[in-house]
């Protein structure tokens, strides 16, 4: 007699935490092929899972094994045509298949240099934030896909007695003792007593008091909180960046991973956010977003046009009394002449009282303090946060201060 | 035979209970016990959704496991060609634990799962319970409880020295695991009292033998020699086992590594009688199935519509395809192995002439008890080499390929006809040898007097080389030893012909 089992409703993932093993162990590999999705992404699209591969070989597992070479026989099926001692060319590639030994992986996928597999959303955001150094404060804020919010809403007769109203419930208690008329019996009492009333009616009434709970089921009060949705705003964020011959790819990589860091941001804090994305070279316009961090152009620098599309922009499409605005500049730090500084002028005083905030980040050749940093450096004002980066890690702290006030 | 009940159909349709499940179970029980007298470890059947059927695959089938990354890179690749649809799941897994354990498939269809049932718990069964492998090296009643032991072992292990320090020691006790299993059984440790009394006796022995004369003899040059080499001469024998070895003799090992050792090792022996018996376990279950599932038929238990519904997955799992087909993986076990078996009930029950001359043993015999014995008493190996007709080679147009290296193209060797049965039947015996598929190292030299490094020596056979992986599992294999060890690679006359060095 057999014993027959239903174990359909038993753990499911035993296999999560072997996942994430293999995750942790190949962090680097999986990093690399993290990048690559990075940049092939859309800013707007970037908070969603993917396919990363690995190569094989990094992750294979080495056994005492044969290789190629030496001599020996084979037995196939399946022979229509062969007579023995026919000679046959040798197939190409002389890979291995034609059922060798038949050991282990006789069955893989298709390509078999790549181990391919999907991240979940969360994994791959987890690698995203790990790359930029995000602490977890506003991992967590960027990370959970929030559309409501707990609010307090008044208070409600059951609950945790964590959530116990203790002044409330206390007030309750004292509205309802008064109402039982306790002070007139109290009153009462203390007549009778220096009356010296008969014992009896001295207790009759010392009855009616005890019969009074000092804290009744009834007059417990606890706090309420709802949920209740997030506010709905609309944000637009201008993304500005130089173009010029001196910006290489791997600073665009930086300027890529700055901009959806703060368009993570942006998206959790408002409904919509809409991107501008604006280019200059000697000449700015405002251009798609392919546009902007794959088409390369030359010439020489003008910062000081970008600032005013931006500024042309704002007037003409995103009113300030109905868009929040934020602001986010890279740029190497090349600037010439007068323009650092009529640069800082507009900015200072044209943009930045138009603006939530303004972020200037800048990813410098070497050590020099550059034109622009120097100009900018003169500005001060809250709304306004500078930086000069060499890595993905230090992309953060230039929104530190932004992050610290929005997510506190 | 008695015929417990005599109801007619038990059910028809495809959707499934545990009901049905349990009238299946009890029927083929009946049929499987009482016609064919297969002997079976009591059967524990569980239900379990595809996910868990994915899990089940990446913990090697076992129920249980301690953790390691290897897991999840298996549980990602099969979840993967899964989701992608390029494959399908088993419709079975089933453990040599008693009692045995199967796992059925939910989505499976109702003849689906009485196939399983009979394929798994049946067959399978029937198969551990008998195979002298199987009964020589696995222990059926503790497979489950160790593997509990040993997952909260190693997780223990973990909490105490770090999950890295836990995860190097595995990572390189894995790569040592097909090197990690015995062939041949230990002779038992000689009981304190068996060790006293032999040791009475070669006292006695020199007494009897003592001559005062010899000793007159100048003997000390002699003796410094033969006290050095029998230090040099360290393991005595050459050890195969080289996890075993490790386990015994590292010398830097801290206790808790040993026992990780020793867990990967028995995991390792554990599975080593399930690599020799592909071809057999699976031909045997596929062919009980099959048998089974007609006996029910014929007894009017079920009806046409059930056994179309099984017969077409069963003939997709015994297809054969053509070296040169899209789609060939090496030879079906499946396929072979229930051709073999369906083939050995011919002979006796049908035999052809070719087939007296060629198994005049069981020609005409009793196809059961042929049966029940080639299941108790043979490997792939062997049970390939003995029962492999002519008339199967014929059927699977088996030929053999040699691969010489100092040839530029391949030689068709011998195919399926007179001139080449014997030869293809011994070449494809020696495909499942394991001794052929599995380079020959072993450990010949424990200097532990001195530097304490390890020596291998690998014998190559017929020119092979090894990968270019051995590298990395000689790395690993010094990491556990804590000290150099180096591999001698020496051709079939004993001459080196390389050799490799690895310091930790």
């Amino acid at each position: 007699m057999s014993i027959i089992i239903d174990r359909r409703l038993n753990d499911r993932n035993k296999n999560a935490v072997n996942r994430q093993r293999f995750l942790r162990r190949y962090k680097e590999q999986i990093r690399k092929s993290v990048a690559d999705l990075v940049s092939k992404r859309s800013i707007t699209d970037m908070e969603q899972g993917g396919t990363v591969n690995i190569p094989i070989k990094d992750i294979s597992e080495p056994q005492f094994q044969h290789g190629m070479g030496g001599d020996r026989e084979i037995v196939l099926p399946g022979n229509r045509e062969y007579q023995a001692g026919d000679r046959i060319p040798r197939p190409d590639g002389q890979g291995k298949g034609k059922g060798s030994s038949g050991e282990s992986d006789g069955e893989s996928g298709p390509s078999s240099d790549e181990f391919l597999f999907s991240l979940s959303r969360e994994e791959f955001m987890n690698l995203f934030f790990d790359d930029l150094e995000l602490p977890h404060l506003v991992r967590n804020y960027m990370g959970t896909a929030r559309d409501t919010k707990w609010q307090r809403a008044g208070y409600t007769p059951r609950g945790v007695p964590a959530n116990l109203a203790i002044a409330r419930s206390l007030r309750n208690a004292l509205a309802r003792r008064i109402a039982l008329g306790m002070p007139r019996l109290r009153r009462q009492l203390k007549e009778l007593q220096a009356a010296n009333a008969p014992a009896e009616e001295i207790a009759e009434v010392e009855r009616r008091l005890k019969r009074v709970p000092y804290l009744d089921e009834l007059d417990l009060r606890f706090r309420h909180r709802i949920k209740v949705p997030m506010p709905i705003s609309r944000a637009v964020m201008f993304c500005l960046m130089d173009v010029s011959a001196s910006m290489t790819e791997d600073k665009k990589d930086i300027a890529k991973r700055f901009f959806t860091l703060l368009y993570l941001f942006l998206s959790r804090k408002y409904e919509s956010v809409e991107l501008i994305f604006i280019r200059h070279t000697d000449d700015a316009e405002e251009v798609d977003e392919d546009t902007f961090f794959h088409d390369p152009q030359s010439g020489g620098t003008v910062v000081l046009s970008a600032l005013k599309l931006m500024q042309e922009i704002i007037d003409e499409r995103f009113p300030t009394d109905s868009w929040n605005i934020y602001g986010a500049q890279v740029s190497d730090g090349d600037a010439f002449g007068a323009d650092p500084e009529k640069s800082r002028a507009l900015l200072q005083e044209g943009l930045l009282p138009k603006v939530r905030y303004f972020t200037y980040v800048e990813v410098p050749d070497g050590d020099r303090t550059s034109p622009l940093t120097y100009a900018y450096q003169r500005i001060e004002d809250e709304r306004f946060a500078m930086t000069s980066v060499a890595s993905r890690t230090e992309v953060y702290p230039v929104l530190r201060e932004l992050f610290r006030k929005e997510t506190s | 035979m008695i015929e417990t009940r005599d109801s007619g159909l038990i059910a028809t349709g495809v959707e499934w209970n545990f009901e049905l499940l349990q009238e299946f179970d009890t029927a083929i029980h009946d049929i499987a016990a009482n016609e064919f007298g297969l002997k079976t470890y009591p059967n524990q059947i569980e239900i379990i959704a595809s996910e868990q059927m994915l899990d089940a695959y990446a913990s090697l089938g076992l129920p249980i496991g301690y953790p390691h990354w290897s897991y999840g890179k298996e549980f990602i690749r099969n979840e993967q060609s899964y989701r992608k649809g390029a494959r399908g799941l088993a419709y079975e897994i089933v453990i040599n634990s008693n009692p045995c354990i199967a796992y059925l498939m939910e989505e499976n269809s109702l003849p689906m799962q009485a196939l399983v049932i009979a394929h798994a718990s049946y067959g399978h069964n029937s198969f551990f319970k008998g195979n002298y492998l199987f009964r020589q090296w696995t222990n059926a009643d503790a497979i489950i409880d160790y593997m509990v032991f040993a997952r909260s072992y190693v997780m223990q292990c973990e909490e105490r020295y770090g999950p890295a320090a836990v995860e190097d020691i595995l990572d390189s006790c894995h790569a040592l695991m097909s090197h990690g299993v015995d062939r041949y059984r230990h002779p038992a440790p000689l009981s304190v009292e068996e060790e006293r009394s032999r040791q009475r006796e070669r006292e006695e022995h020199t007494w009897r033998q003592f001559d005062d004369l010899w000793r007159t003899l100048p003997a000390a040059a002699n003796a410094g020699a033969s006290k050095s080499t029998a230090a040099a001469n360290f393991p005595p024998e050459p050890q195969e086992n080289l996890l075993y070895f490790v386990e015994k003799q590292a010398p830097k090992l801290e206790p808790w590594q040993r026992e990780i050792v020793r867990i990967t090792r028995k995991l390792a022996q554990y599975f080593y009688p399930q690599g020799l018996t592909k071809v057999m376990n699976e031909g045997w279950a596929t062919f009980w199935h099959y048998t089974l599932l007609n006996r029910l038929f014929d007894k009017g238990k079920v009806d046409s519509g059930f056994m179309l519904e099984w017969l077409s997955s069963h003939t997709n799992v015994i297809g054969q395809r053509g070296f040169n087909q899209r789609g060939y993986g090496g030879i079906n076990p499946y396929a072979l192995g229930f051709a073999m078996m369906t083939d050995i009930r011919r002979i006796c029950e049908n035999p052809t002439p070719e087939d007296r001359e060629w198994f005049p043993d069981i020609a005409g015999g009793d196809w059961l008890k042929v049966f029940d014995f080639a299941m108790r008493n043979y490997k792939d190996e062997s049970f390939v080499g003995q029962f492999l007709s002519p008339r199967l080679m014929r059927e699977f147009h088996l030929f053999a390929i040699a691969d010489h290296e100092n040839d530029d193209k391949l030689l068709v060797d011998s195919i399926h006809n007179e001139q080449g049965y014997r030869r293809v039947r011994r070449l494809l015996s020696q495909q499942y040898n394991r001794d052929v598929q599995i380079p020959d190292i072993q450990i010949t030299r424990y200097d532990h007097r001195g530097d304490r490094s390890l020596t291998l020596t690998h014998r190559r056979d017929r020119n092979r080389p090894l990968s270019d992986d051995a590298g990395e599992v000689l790395k690993h294999l010094s990491r556990l030893w804590g000290f150099t060890v180096r591999m001698d690679t020496i051709d079939e006359k004993g001459i080196v012909v390389d050799q490799r060095e690895v310091k930790p």
